[in-house]
């Protein structure tokens, strides 16, 4: 009787073992395979052909002296510095509106942290192309405000051109792109948190920062890792945020690399290898992750 | 607990920034003149009358998005039935292989767009050459995406339904598509639209998968006819593609409201 049921499973399965299996697969044998004469891909699907010159020429390129170094180090930079920003604003949204929003403003405030969700990120990027562009109104507030004097004299922002090669830019779009994907996870954490354990703590003397920092921030710890997780993997593959937001070889991120292998030139095999690595350096995040979900969805 | 005065300050700046950008590129949309950076009266020149550039009348528009609607549509049709058994049937498998089986149908969840879309892109370009890349291989593509976000929603509403009532009408002498048909189905109902909705939001905003697999002008979606042209044409007539879209997917998630509440299948209401 069971059994039958299990049947139920069989295509679904199937068809994530054709074309998500075999399809990482194809990344395994492109990369440890060779190329022809006119620079087309020999995928190698037997282990015992596999060839790593690739893999260790992509290697060599990601380590330091590397020439993929510096976009390496850079892409690094921006997702570090863009979780902190993230975090540093999505904490305190996801803590007002789970503690001390009520009601209506509560219903209110929810639906507008999940409008992102239902807008195109391809759309909310291309929305600040219109705002920082030459005339834009962000650009036009930046400069009435002289923000973008203070922005030059301080080294964030390198000539006049908001979109045209500045990190700072490519770190908002990262943000802003990313920041609602980790508000629902952190507000799920600390909406689960029994508001009678922080009054438990203020009764028994920890003053309210203590509270904060001895009962919340330890309790909405996985939720928090969680989200980090979640926008931090997609980043390290974002190559579009940066072509928007920028356009320009100063801002490329791997995920700019992999794609120039990949889709444009004669280097598909060095670009597998480049997958394979960046995989292999994501593999971490991608098991915590795994384990989360897994026990989420058992439950 | 004293609030803080400055959270509810940063939640409402929060929230501005995150939508404002958005509700301006949509005002733009209705401009009158060409300019995509500042408001310039108001018209639907960019939707319908402009002879040459509207999204009506510019034929690469128009083809993107219904090529959009068309992915959507059939990922819909194959992820949800996929899915919707694919969680049947894990629910009920503890036997050997199931646990595998389970991380397997997590791995696409966990695995950036990037990594997943160059693999699809070689397998198509290689083993599974006879598929080609092309509008197949982005519906395949999205399906593939799509299936696990079905599995957790069903999932999800099998743990909530429990085993009773299948076991009782298993009891009273129903065979098994009987009681898959006439009871597990029927209770389903509300996961199945959400995950409906949930696929089509998935396959419509997706950019890396659909370009990856696109093989040419004709196989252009909306996200990808945005990236191409955000920095290049210059007129508002993306901007009221990008709108249309949006109200698209705002209708979709309407609708799915409306089907929520007047059909609440319940345990309840499967007694009546």
């Amino acid at each position: 009787m069971r059994r039958a049921w299990a049947i139920l499973a069989v295509p679904g399965m199937a068809w994530l073992a054709a074309f998500f299996l075999v399809a990482f697969y194809a990344v395994v044998a492109v990369g440890l395979g060779n190329i022809t004469d006119v620079y087309d891909p020999v995928p190698h699907w037997n282990p015992l052909d596999w060839n790593i010159g690739y893999l260790l020429q992509a290697l060599e390129d990601v380590l330091p002296g590397g020439r993929t170094w510096p976009v390496f180090v850079r892409t690094l930079a921006y997702v570090v510095v863009a979780v902190v920003l993230s975090l540093a604003i999505g904490y305190p949204v996801a803590y007002y509106v789970s503690r001390y929003a009520t009601g209506r403003s509560k219903a209110a405030l929810l639906i507008l942290l999940v409008a992102p969700f239902w807008i195109s990120y391809l759309m909310r990027m291309f929305a600040w192309t219109n705002l920082l562009a030459e005339g834009g109104y962000a650009a036009d507030v930046l400069n009435t405000l002289s923000l973008d004097s203070l922005f030059s004299a301080v080294g964030l922002l390198d000539g006049e051109d908001w979109l045209g090669g500045q990190h700072i830019a490519v770190i908002m779009g990262l943000v802003y792109g990313y920041v609602p994907y980790l508000i629902l996870p952190l507000y799920a954490s600390l909406d689960r948190i029994d508001q009678r354990l922080i009054e438990a703590a203020r009764d028994l003397g920890a003053s309210s920062a203590g509270a904060f920092r001895r009962v919340v921030l330890p309790l909405s710890r996985a939720g928090t890792l969680g989200g980090i997780v979640l926008i931090a993997l997609p980043m390290f593959g974002d190559y579009y945020t940066p072509d928007l937001m920028s356009g320009s070889p100063r801002t490329a991120m791997l995920g700019n690399t992999i794609n120039n292998y990949v889709q444009g030139g004669p280097d598909k095999a060095l670009g597998a290898a480049m997958t394979l690595l960046l995989s292999a350096f994501l593999l971490v995040f991608m098991l915590y992750y795994l384990r989360e979900l897994r026990r989420e969805s058992a439950a | 607990m004293s609030r803080p005065r400055w959270l509810p300050v940063i939640t409402w700046v929060y929230v501005a920034w995150s939508l404002l950008p958005v509700l301006i590129a949509i005002r733009f949309a209705f401009n009158d003149g060409r300019s995509r950076t500042s408001g310039q009266g108001f018209s639907l020149r960019w939707f319908w009358t402009d002879p040459t550039l509207s999204v009506r009348n510019d034929p690469t528009l128009a083809a993107a998005l219904e090529h959009s609607l068309v992915l959507a549509g059939l990922a819909m049709l194959l992820a949800v039935p996929l899915g919707t058994a694919l969680a049947i049937g894990l629910q009920r498998w503890r036997g050997r292989g199931s646990g595998v089986s389970n991380v397997l149908m997590l791995l696409p969840l966990v695995t950036p767009e990037l990594v997943f879309a160059v693999g699809l892109f070689l397998l198509f370009t290689s083993a599974f050459g006879f598929i080609g890349l092309g509008t197949t291989a982005q519906v395949i593509g999205h399906v593939t995406f799509s299936i696990s976000w079905v599995v957790l929603i069903v999932r999800g509403r099998l743990v909530m339904i429990g085993n009773d009532v299948e076991e009782a009408a298993a009891d009273l002498g129903a065979p098994p598509w009987q009681v898959l048909k006439r009871v597990l189905l029927p209770l389903l109902g509300p996961a199945i639209a959400a995950s409906l909705l949930t696929v089509f939001a998935l396959s419509i905003d997706d950019f890396v998968v659909a370009q990856y697999m696109a093989s040419g002008a004709d196989t252009t979606t909306v996200p990808m006819r945005i990236y191409s042209s955000a920095r290049a044409a210059p007129t508002p007539a993306l901007n009221a593609l990008a709108t249309i879209m949006l109200v698209l997917s705002l209708a979709a998630l309407a609708l799915a409201w409306l089907v929520f509440r007047r059909r609440p299948e319940s345990l309840s209401g499967l007694m009546r």
